[in-house]
């Protein structure tokens, strides 16, 4: 009698049952479509079209065609040095944090006692805030009471000024980035531990060195999460703005100075500066989409690259 | 190759353990440094908001406070504005979690559960909105809350949780929802329970590891934000920890230095965060697990 029933209910519902749920479905998810609308969809495309005018918030938006686009790339060097400045953080925070968080995986990955204590020493700073990195890499980095210009005179190596020399305020953003690399390392080692043991055992069955079991089964098999790491890194370190916001603004003088020379002026501090100091919405929303399109040009190449090194076991299904 | 690879095999079982104890001991020296390097900095913050100000200036720096001046904290926690931050954080945190966690999951029910037309439309759609940039959000929504009149209060940084919470979070809590077998809910369904009872007496219960990880990483989320803040809270009284800290930095009375305050206000900070990682630690891996499946 109760399978009959269910055979019924899950198979071939009623109309009014089907209605029903339909209705109880879309009331469920209402709040997200909403979400969706307000929040994320439609915001997308005002932006769009705050980008193609002039708006100070204040007196509504006037038309201004691709002025803004056109004076990015040709009357702004702040822009562009925004730009490179994000480039060049990206270039060295994404490719440095990969390696580094697939390393410590690997050695996390070894069966070695006492994981739980590393794993917990190195994530914990991936935990840290914004605000409480920025206070506290901001007297770590200090080049004569900081501790880590200390052990690199102690180690005989040049102490740079990390905050107040321009070449230095980039690999200083790494370094910091680099300290909360303990997120990737747990992602990565959760792929590790994933990779099928019998794998392993065959290859040593067929004299399989160290490196090839690694070449030849641990990467193909973790490459997905190396692609997913990839394109979060992309994403994140592109909109870096907090810390940069905490450690170089200083606080009586908002407007102005993003450490030396503007050498820590990355892409959304800039955006926000437009937007919320200079008050030009318009010019900041062209940013916003530019900075849209670099992601998803970058993202989406990386996706095309994907069929030469991500393996996937689905595809073989 | 292979010829030789299986005449070495048997040969050297005493150089495999070697090996193995030899790439063990490099494991160990390079977690076991590495790992002390990573609470050097969280050492550093410790000792150095237990110093005079004086002290923070020294050459070399002094890793040991002397003397260690707890006073620093009982001077934060009455003199500074930190209980007033804490109060505002908590305002904004707690609700936007809730409205987080509660909206996400009935989201997550009706994907996993329910059938309806356009539901694998709406949440293909959710799903790419994972991949966008806040950048091109922030203008337009604050726009809207600027005509909304809500700039200067809470509700910026609580309000847009309770619309869905998240594609990423309702992404994950669908995932877990489809591992939990349909019969009970059938049966439910049998005796006349609505989809409500069943998501709050059945679905609810039985995903309690996946709403505790949406939760903490929720939560952790709110508590450490600084955009928001800095966008909509613009009066020193409802400042919260994340913007208060970094707007007291250096800029706190008269011309006195105050580092050791702000290092002892973060130490507070971070606290409860390291506390509720304690607390909950295989819920914190069981998310980082989780997010990582994604790819």
């Amino acid at each position: 009698m109760i399978s009959v029933l269910r055979v019924g209910s899950r198979s071939r519902p009623g109309l009014r049952y089907r209605l029903q749920e339909a209705i109880i479905g879309w009331a469920f998810i209402l709040p997200a479509v909403l979400g969706l609308l307000f929040f994320q969809l439609g915001p997308v495309l005002a932006s769009l079209y705050f980008s193609f005018t002039n708006y100070d918030i204040v007196t509504p938006p006037k038309w201004v065609g691709l002025t803004n686009y056109v004076r990015l790339f040709t009357a702004d060097r702040l822009y562009i040095k925004s730009l490179t400045v994000t480039a060049y953080y990206s270039a060295l925070a994404i490719p440095l944090s990969l390696v580094a968080a697939y390393l410590v995986a690997l050695l996390m990955n070894q069966r070695v006692r006492g994981i739980s204590l590393y794993r917990t020493l190195w994530y914990l700073p991936s935990l840290v805030p914004a605000t409480a990195n920025g206070v506290l890499w901001l007297w770590l980095l200090n080049r004569d009471f900081g501790p880590v210009n200390f052990f690199l005179r102690l180690a005989g190596l040049p102490a740079p000024a990390w905050l107040s020399d321009p070449n230095w305020t980039v690999p200083a953003l790494v370094l910091v980035h680099l300290w909360g690399v303990g997120n990737a390392v747990l992602i990565f080692l959760a792929g590790l531990q994933g990779v099928p043991q019998h794998l392993y055992e065959a290859a040593e069955v067929d004299g399989a060195t160290w490196w090839h079991r690694f070449r030849h089964v641990t990467l193909p098999m973790t490459s997905s999460i190396i692609f997913f790491n990839l394109v979060m890194g992309i994403i994140g370190t592109f909109q870096v703005f907090s810390i940069v916001y905490i450690i170089f603004t200083p606080p009586a003088t908002e407007i102005g100075t993003a450490g030396p020379e503007n050498a820590a002026l990355v892409y959304v501090l800039y955006l926000y500066r437009n937007a919320f100091q200079y008050f030009k919405m318009g010019y900041a929303s062209a940013m916003a989409w530019v900075l849209l399109l670099i992601i998803l040009t970058l993202t989406a190449l990386v996706f095309r690259s994907q069929g030469r090194w991500v393996y996937y076991e689905a595809v073989r299904r | 190759m292979l010829h030789s690879s299986v005449q070495i095999q048997p040969l050297s079982r005493r150089g495999v353990r070697l090996r193995r104890l030899f790439r063990q001991a490099v494991a160990h020296a390079v977690l076991g440094g590495g790992g002390f390097l990573m609470m050097v900095p969280f050492f550093w913050l410790l000792s150095s908001s237990l110093k005079a100000p004086h002290e923070i200036y020294v050459i070399p720096p002094q890793f040991i406070p002397n003397p260690v001046r707890w006073q620093n904290y009982l001077e934060v926690l009455v003199d500074q504005p930190f209980l007033r931050f804490t109060r505002n954080t908590l305002i904004a945190t707690v609700p936007a979690t809730v409205g987080q966690v509660l909206t996400a999951s009935l989201a997550a029910y009706s994907f996993a559960r329910l059938r309806f037309p356009g539901r694998d439309l709406v949440f293909g759609v959710l799903l790419t909105t994972i991949m966008l940039p806040y950048a091109v959000t922030l203008i337009p929504v604050y726009v809207m809350f600027k005509e909304l009149g809500w700039i200067g209060t809470f509700l910026p940084l609580i309000v847009p949780y309770w619309f869905g919470g998240g594609a990423f979070n309702i992404f994950l809590l669908r995932q877990f929802f489809l591992t939990i077998p349909n019969e009970l809910e059938d049966a439910a369904l049998i005796d006349g329970a609505g989809y409500l009872t069943i998501y709050a007496r059945i679905i609810t219960p039985l995903s309690v590891p996946a709403l505790t990880v949406v939760a903490i990483f929720s939560f952790l989320h709110h508590w450490n934000d600084f955009l928001a803040p800095l966008l909509y809270l613009n009066h020193y009284e409802n400042w919260t920890l994340s913007i208060g800290i970094a707007m007291l930095k250096g800029a706190l009375s008269g011309g006195r230095d105050t580092t050791h305050l702000m290092m002892a206000m973060s130490t507070l900070m971070i606290l409860p965060i390291i506390a509720l990682y304690f607390a909950a630690q295989r819920a914190f891996i069981q998310g980082i697990v989780l997010t990582g499946l994604k790819g």
